[in-house]
């Protein structure tokens, strides 16, 4: 699995009320609606910078605070095929996997707004190609990647009626 | 050769039958799971996205209606009647509206016991390790999958151990300490590792202060924050549960990622300022802030001693002018509690307004949304901005009796002022 997309950066500690705030819980089931809403109360700029394709890049802890699976359902509604961070809060890594939405934990201390990056999954490899660097990142769990190649959790189920973990 | 092991590894070892280690990932059965209806989707929704059919354990599982209870919206109340109906075909237990919120309810009923492995569909969940249990939050995927296979997939987690020493003097709470603690950690200081408590401290804190402890765990990144058990935990389960259970400890050489001394005795009442759980400072620091709400409840400190203590501090007292006091009893067996021994008529006298037991105004829903420029002290555990439902207000994180003393001043107020 090979992506490649421009840089869209966000700073540390981006919690999931900052993803998606949470006066907007009862809007939820609608998210076509809520994504000019993304990152709001963070970068309110954010949300109209993003074209499909875009790749999320932020610093430590993405994700921390509320268990909203929203959070991560929403920024692939915007189009953004990956999140790239220095570290990611548990909950958020785990939404992220089961929604299809791949979590890169990886050194982004280099990436700057509208870097052109390409990740490759498989490999453990992002290359940077407006700075040309080459970073490598520890491959993700067996289990993570068997559902991310199965386009997430419901399509892991649908596809093996449970968990497959080898 | 492996050492010994700790409680989070005991736990996970047992449940997958494995030598499970931390970093591993396993295959395991919780004991116990739970969803609220905070969260769109429900897992119900998410049950059905993964093509569930029946619940594998109707009988391990709740669902509670506690984050918009009573609902605010027609589309809120077509949620709650799709988990009424759900729980109805499934055969599984139901906390309607006004039983109160998810970890208290689920923990009061005798659903969590020593030992188990639990998860919930609230970020909180790490509260009822309190109870020696390895508890934890998931989004509602998960929560889906292990209804359907009545399994999920764990990874391991490293142990931060916290050595509770000393005695908590007048006016300082264990909101106080683990509030300083959460500033030691930081927000990601204990990514994906368990909070272990223990300790000759514990012994002078109650039930309702350990819930307190683990229920901030999560603030620090932790995946859960789990309590020894003691006699103070046996007492509390008794006539809760019939469920048989054995108390977890670590072994003496266990391989912990750090060790930290919590020194109660040390404690001061301590502030989280705007804009995060983390950003604490002594109350010292900032007394004297007006403040225009000021809230006590939630999965944090809702409980009648902390209802109680806000009492002691407002008997005989007014809240101030300009200021309201929103009171939400974490459940309705605290609301019930606090009417018979007088601590509902001591807040009402002194101009307190109750709102049902659940979550309140926490989540910024309903029930209590700030205004424009607006500054709120509560007792919850999270303050980002926007957080109350209002990204205009400043939001303060404190102790019961910070809030009541603030109450009763109109500004933020150090709680041993208005003590005798």
């Amino acid at each position: 699995m090979v992506i490649q997309g421009c840089a869209r950066r966000l700073g540390d500690n981006i919690n999931t009320d900052y993803i998606i705030a949470s006066r907007y819980k009862t809007r939820m089931a609608d998210l076509a609606s809520l994504t000019p809403h993304l990152f709001e109360d963070a970068d309110p700029g954010l949300a109209a910078r993003i074209r499909p394709g875009d790749l999320l890049v932020a610093g430590r802890n993405f994700g921390g605070g509320s268990s909203r699976e929203t959070a991560a359902r929403l920024i692939l509604q915007a189009g953004l095929r990956a999140v790239l961070a220095l570290s990611f809060s548990r909950i958020f890594f785990r939404n992220a996997i089961n929604v299809g939405l791949p979590a890169i934990e990886c050194d982004t201390t280099g990436m700057a707004e509208d870097d052109v990056l390409v990740v490759d999954l498989a490999a453990g490899r992002i290359e940077n190609r407006t700075r040309g660097r080459i970073l490598p990142f520890a491959p993700l769990p067996a289990v993570v990647r068997e559902i991310l190649q199965d386009g997430g959790l419901a399509a892991h189920f649908q596809r093996h009626g449970g968990f497959r973990i080898t | 050769m492996p050492g010994g092991k700790t409680i989070a590894e005991k736990i996970l070892s047992r449940k997958s039958g494995t030598d499970a280690r931390a970093g591993q990932i396993v295959l395991a059965e919780p004991d116990f799971l739970f969803a609220h209806d905070g969260n769109r989707p429900l897992a119900i929704e998410a049950f059905a996205e993964l093509r569930g059919r029946t619940v594998k354990h109707p009988e391990r599982m709740a669902l509670v209606i506690d984050h918009a209870s009573p609902p605010p919206t027609a589309a809120v109340a077509a949620l709650h009647v799709a988990m009424r109906t759900f729980a109805r075909a499934q055969g599984i237990r139901l906390y309607d509206v006004g039983s109160g919120v998810c970890h208290l309810v689920v923990t009061e009923h005798g659903h969590i016991v020593p030992g188990t492995l639990v998860m919930g569909s609230d970020s909180h969940t790490c509260t009822e390790g309190a109870l020696n249990c390895l508890a934890a939050g998931y989004g509602v995927s998960d929560i889906a999958a292990a209804m359907i296979s009545g399994q999920q997939w764990f990874r391991v987690p490293q142990t931060i151990r916290i050595e509770v020493t000393g005695r908590l003097r007048p006016g300082v709470f264990a909101k106080d300490a683990i509030l300083a603690l959460v500033a030691e950690l930081g927000p990601d200081g204990a990514v994906y590792m368990v909070l272990e408590f223990r300790g000759e401290g514990l012994a002078g804190l109650g039930m309702e202060e350990r819930f307190t402890l683990a229920n901030l765990a999560i603030e620090t990144g932790a995946k859960a924050g789990i309590v020894e058990a003691d006699g103070v935990t046996a007492a509390w389960l008794q006539g809760r549960t019939v469920t048989p259970w054995t108390a977890v400890v670590s072994d003496p050489d266990a391989d912990f990622a750090r060790r930290i001394v919590m020194d109660l005795d040390l404690v001061e009442p301590m502030v989280s300022c705007p804009d995060a759980p983390t950003n604490v400072r002594p109350i010292t620091a900032v007394a004297g802030t007006p403040v225009h709400q000021a809230v006590i409840g939630t999965c944090t400190n809702g409980r009648l001693s902390d209802l109680q203590e806000a009492a002691r501090i407002l008997a005989g007292r007014r809240v101030a002018s300009g200021t309201r006091l929103l009171v939400v009893p974490g459940s309705r067996e605290v609301f019930e509690a606090a009417a018979r021994d007088g601590t509902v008529s001591a807040l009402l006298a002194a101009g307190a307004t109750f709102v049902p037991p659940g979550c309140g105004p926490c989540a910024g829903v309903h029930a209590g949304v700030p205004g424009p420029g607006e500054t709120v002290v509560t007792s919850a555990n999270r303050n980002f901005k926007g957080r109350m439902g209002n990204p205009q207000a400043a939001i303060y994180l404190a102790s019961p009796a910070v809030v009541a003393a603030s109450a009763v001043t109109g500004v933020l107020t150090d709680p041993r002022t208005l003590l005798e």
